[in-house]
Parts: structure tokens; sequence; C-alpha cells
């Protein structure tokens, strides 16, 4: 088998295996942030509530950067599959999984800090 | 003349299908979401008024049932999920249809408890 | 006799400029109880057909194509065999749905009184109901699919206790006749041309679980990759419609595991 078809079968395999692992990742947090959410919107949500949980809260920061960090690798693989059933012949489409980490990664950080902090100003 | 039948509706209508379509379909528009789900919730960098600023967008009522669209989403991706770890590392004990009915009625669940919730 | 009037029937239509239209659609010399039954007919580009096709009690499908290439049209291209459910040759898509017609009674199927008989679906039409099976077993191959031991006649009998998990989760899986009906109701076979499929990788299962085999690395690569086991997506519709109630997405959730673990950590034949 050549070295081509080797290494892709390889990568096929870690993709799949990562996408597994950070499911079981997800499925604990996604469970928690759901009951997190329906404790948070009971009468309406506003920022200084939100923040009146997050600010300055350790737990809440490490849980849900792990929560941004699992998405990063789970969406865009899951992403990637899609768009290789359903586009085989459009190879330039590998763009798009690709930009979704990006957007995850940066604005989801983003977000875990800014709750965090609770704002750094402009 | 016209080309030989290809899979239609009717090789799909059976559970598993449905709800493996359901996952796929809840995912993507899912993954749509996250980034929007994230940027709004970093404006928190910029303190809670300009956080308050964006959360107001979310009193009108199309972004109320765009939320709760997302609840459910959120909920057959869950359960539907959970179902495919237990195929692929559980005890293989069939297509988990028991857990097609859950991820169902759990996400019905889900909307109408968040619909109660926020009023 | 009233059969002739029918089948003159749909020829009239056909000629549009000629406008005798002999007798209606049932006469008194017909029972009300016909099977509207469309038949593809061509190969990749084609027709389907309606033939009237009296209707029994105790029918199958395979008894209702068998009556149209004898009574009806007789250059009507179909495969069978044994036609009591043992060899898989009659799979064809019945309603839309791939069946074994031999054992697939019409009044189970039957929508009203129609039937829409195509051949299998994902494998290229040879004539009408036959297709070309070829690409099923070649790829039944690409996935080393079938035994290399090293011992000979000289050398003692292997033993295999048939309760060992690894006999138990081959023999879930060794009763596949080849019928190919799993492959014509798979998506990822139909969008991605050269995707193993549900038998050859249930084959390749049961085989990674014969413990006299000696290919398994080779195996292992053969079914990893873009067309390999990953790119399963899990619809289930392979074990949903298996006539012999075999699970292909159990053998394949278990290649899924092996490979990945062969990509990451080695198996004990080795690492991908």
């Amino acid at each position: 088998m050549s070295t081509a078809i080797h290494s892709s079968a390889v990568l096929q395999a870690k993709l799949w295996y990562a996408q597994r692992i950070s499911a079981m990742v997800l499925g604990l947090c996604v469970a928690i942030h759901l009951f997190i959410m329906f404790y948070a919107i009971r009468g309406g949500l506003t920022a200084g509530e939100i923040l009146g949980r997050t600010q300055g809260n350790w737990l809440f920061a490490i849980f849900y950067e792990v929560f941004v960090l699992a998405c990063l690798v789970h969406a865009p693989i899951g992403l990637a599959n899609i768009l290789r059933e359903n586009f085989p012949r459009s190879s330039g489409l590998i763009v798009l999984p690709w930009a979704l980490a990006a957007l995850i990664l940066v604005l989801g950080t983003a977000a875990v800090i800014g709750v965090f902090t609770g704002g750094v100003g402009r | 003349m016209s080309s030989r039948p290809t899979l239609d509706h009717r090789a799909k209508s059976h559970l598993s299908y449905f709800i493996y379509m359901a996952h796929r379909v809840s995912g993507l528009l899912l993954a749509c979401f996250l980034p929007i789900h994230f940027f709004l919730l970093s404006q928190s960098l910029f303190g809670a008024d300009e956080l308050d600023h964006y959360l107001k967008l979310t009193d009108f009522w199309a972004v109320k049932v765009g939320e709760w669209g997302l609840v459910t989403l959120l909920t057959i991706h869950l359960v539907g999920g959970v179902r495919l770890l237990m195929i692929e590392f559980g005890t293989w004990r069939g297509l988990r249809k028991g857990w097609i009915q859950v991820a169902i009625i759990v996400s019905i669940i889900s909307g109408l408890l968040f619909l109660a919730l926020a009023g | 006799m009233g059969l002739i009037i029918v089948k003159n029937y749909f020829i009239s239509i056909k000629n549009l400029f000629d406008l005798t239209f002999t007798i209606p659609r049932y006469n008194s010399t017909m029972s009300e109880t016909n099977l509207k039954v469309k038949v593809w007919r061509g190969a990749e580009q084609g027709e389907f057909v309606e033939y009237l096709v009296p209707r029994n009690s105790n029918q199958t499908v395979l008894d209702v194509v068998t009556y149209i290439q004898r009574k009806l049209d007789p250059t009507l291209s179909y495969r069978f065999a044994c036609r009591v459910g043992m060899c898989g040759s009659c799979a064809m898509t019945v309603n839309g749905v791939a069946r074994w017609t031999c054992r697939t009674h019409v009044a189970k199927i039957v929508e009203g009184d129609a039937l829409e008989i195509a051949p299998l679906n994902n494998l290229p039409v040879i004539k009408d109901l036959a297709t070309d099976m070829r690409e099923f077993f070649n790829k039944w191959k690409g996935a080393v699919g079938f035994f290399k031991g090293e011992q000979t006649r000289h050398d003692d009998f292997a033993i295999v206790k048939p309760d060992s998990e690894e006999r138990q989760l081959a023999n879930a899986g060794i009763e596949c006749i080849g019928c190919a009906v799993c492959y014509a109701s798979c998506d990822v076979v139909a969008s991605r041309s050269n995707y193993l499929g549900p038998a050859a990788l249930n084959r390749a299962w049961t085989l990674t679980n014969d413990v006299r085999d000696t290919q398994q690395l080779d195996r292992l690569r053969a079914v990893a990759g873009d067309a390999g086991c990953h790119t399963c997506h899990t619809h289930g519709s392979c074990t949903e419609r298996c006539p012999k109630q075999l699970e292909p997405t159990a053998g394949i959730s278990g290649l899924k595991k092996l490979v990945a673990r062969a990509a990451v950590r080695g198996t004990k034949w080795g690492k991908l």
C-alpha cells in the first residue's frame, strides 16, 4: 500500500477517534450545561445574573474552556465528514472546517475570558 | 426513457435512518449557531452593560423561537450522540431503538421546559 | 384471453395516432383482484412498464415476476435460483426497498393493488432486473474478506473454542450469503463509489475474529481509509434490511475501534 493512502488511513482513523473522545467529553458537558441553563433562564436572563455566577469563578472557567476545546475538536471533524460525503469532488471546501475551528477557539475562549473577568474594557 | 431509480424516501423510512438524519441536521445547525453564541457571550469582555445590550436582542419572540429550536436540537444531538457512542463503544445490543424513542421524547420535554422557564 | 386484450389496450395507448380504444380495463372475464405491477425495463436508462397480474393468496413477488416473464413478456430478464430463501439470488428493489422477492409476500407490501419492481440499487444494471454483481464481490476481496491460514493438512486441527468471545463475534456474522441487499440499501455506497460496503466489511470483521487467520494487519489496512469502515455513518439500513437478520453495523463498529486502535496504539498484529 502506498504511503499516501497509508497516511490518509491513519489520519481518518485518528480523526474518528478524536471525534468520538470529544463526543464523550461533550456528552457530559452538554448535559451539565442544559441543567445550568434551565436553572439560569428562570424568570429571564440578564448580564448581571450571568456575570454574578461566572465572574472570578475558576470552576466555571475551567469547565467552559474544556467545553470549548471539546467543541473545537468535535464540530469541525463532523462538518468535514458531512462535506466530504456530500461534495466529494470539492476538496477546497476543507477551508470551512478550519474556519469553524478558528471561530470556535477564538470566540469561545474570548467568551470564557469575558465571563470570567466580567469585562476588560474597550 | 429515464434514468433508473435511486434510493428514495421509501428506502429511508425506518427509525434508525430518521434519528441519523436528525442527529446530522441538528449537529450542522448547532455548528452554525456556535460561533454566534460565543460571539454574543464574548461581548462580556467589554463589561456587563455591553453584554446586556446584546442580551436584549433575545427579547424578540423570533429569537426566543430560535432559542427553543436550539435547545431542542441540542437535546436531540446529545441523546442521538449518546446512542451512537453506545452502538460504537458499548456492548452490541442492536440499533438501540429504545434510545431513539428516548431522544424524541426527551427533546420534546427539553423544548417544553425551555418554554416554561423562559416565560 | 382477457389478458391479451389488456396488453393490446396498453399498446394502443402507446400508439397515439390509433384512436381505437378497444375494451375497458376490466371486463367480466377478469377478476377485480389484479395487481398493477410496474417493472423496470432497460438498463441504466429505461422505463417502468406496467403489467396486470392476477392476484392470488399466498403470492410472493417472485411469483409475480415469474408470471410476467412466462405469461406476459418473455423478454423480461431477472434472476432467481432456490426460490426458498436460501441463496439470495432473487434480491430486487420492491416498492423502493431491497428485498428477497421469494420471501416477500405480496400481501405484506402491496400498496393498494400496486407493486413497483426495480433492480437492486447501487449496482450496475445488466438488463431489466438483473444487476452486475462484480463490484460487490470485488470489494469483498478488497476488504481481504477471505481466509488464509498457515497450517497444512499435515498439522493438527486448530483448536478454536466455540464459546470464546472472538468465535461468538465471528459466528454472529458468518451466515452472510452475499445477496447484496445491504449494499443496495446503503446511502454511503450510493454516494461514494469506492466504499467497501456493509457486506465486505462484515466479512472482514468475522475474519478479524478468526484466530487462525494470518492476514490481520493487511486486513486492517484494507478496511481503513476513505473507502473503509470509518466512512460508515451508521444510518443502519444494512442491519434493518438484512434478510438473514445479520448486523453489519455491529461488525463495522468493531472494525472502527480496531482500526483506530491500530492507528493510534497498535494491536497484537502490529500498527497501521
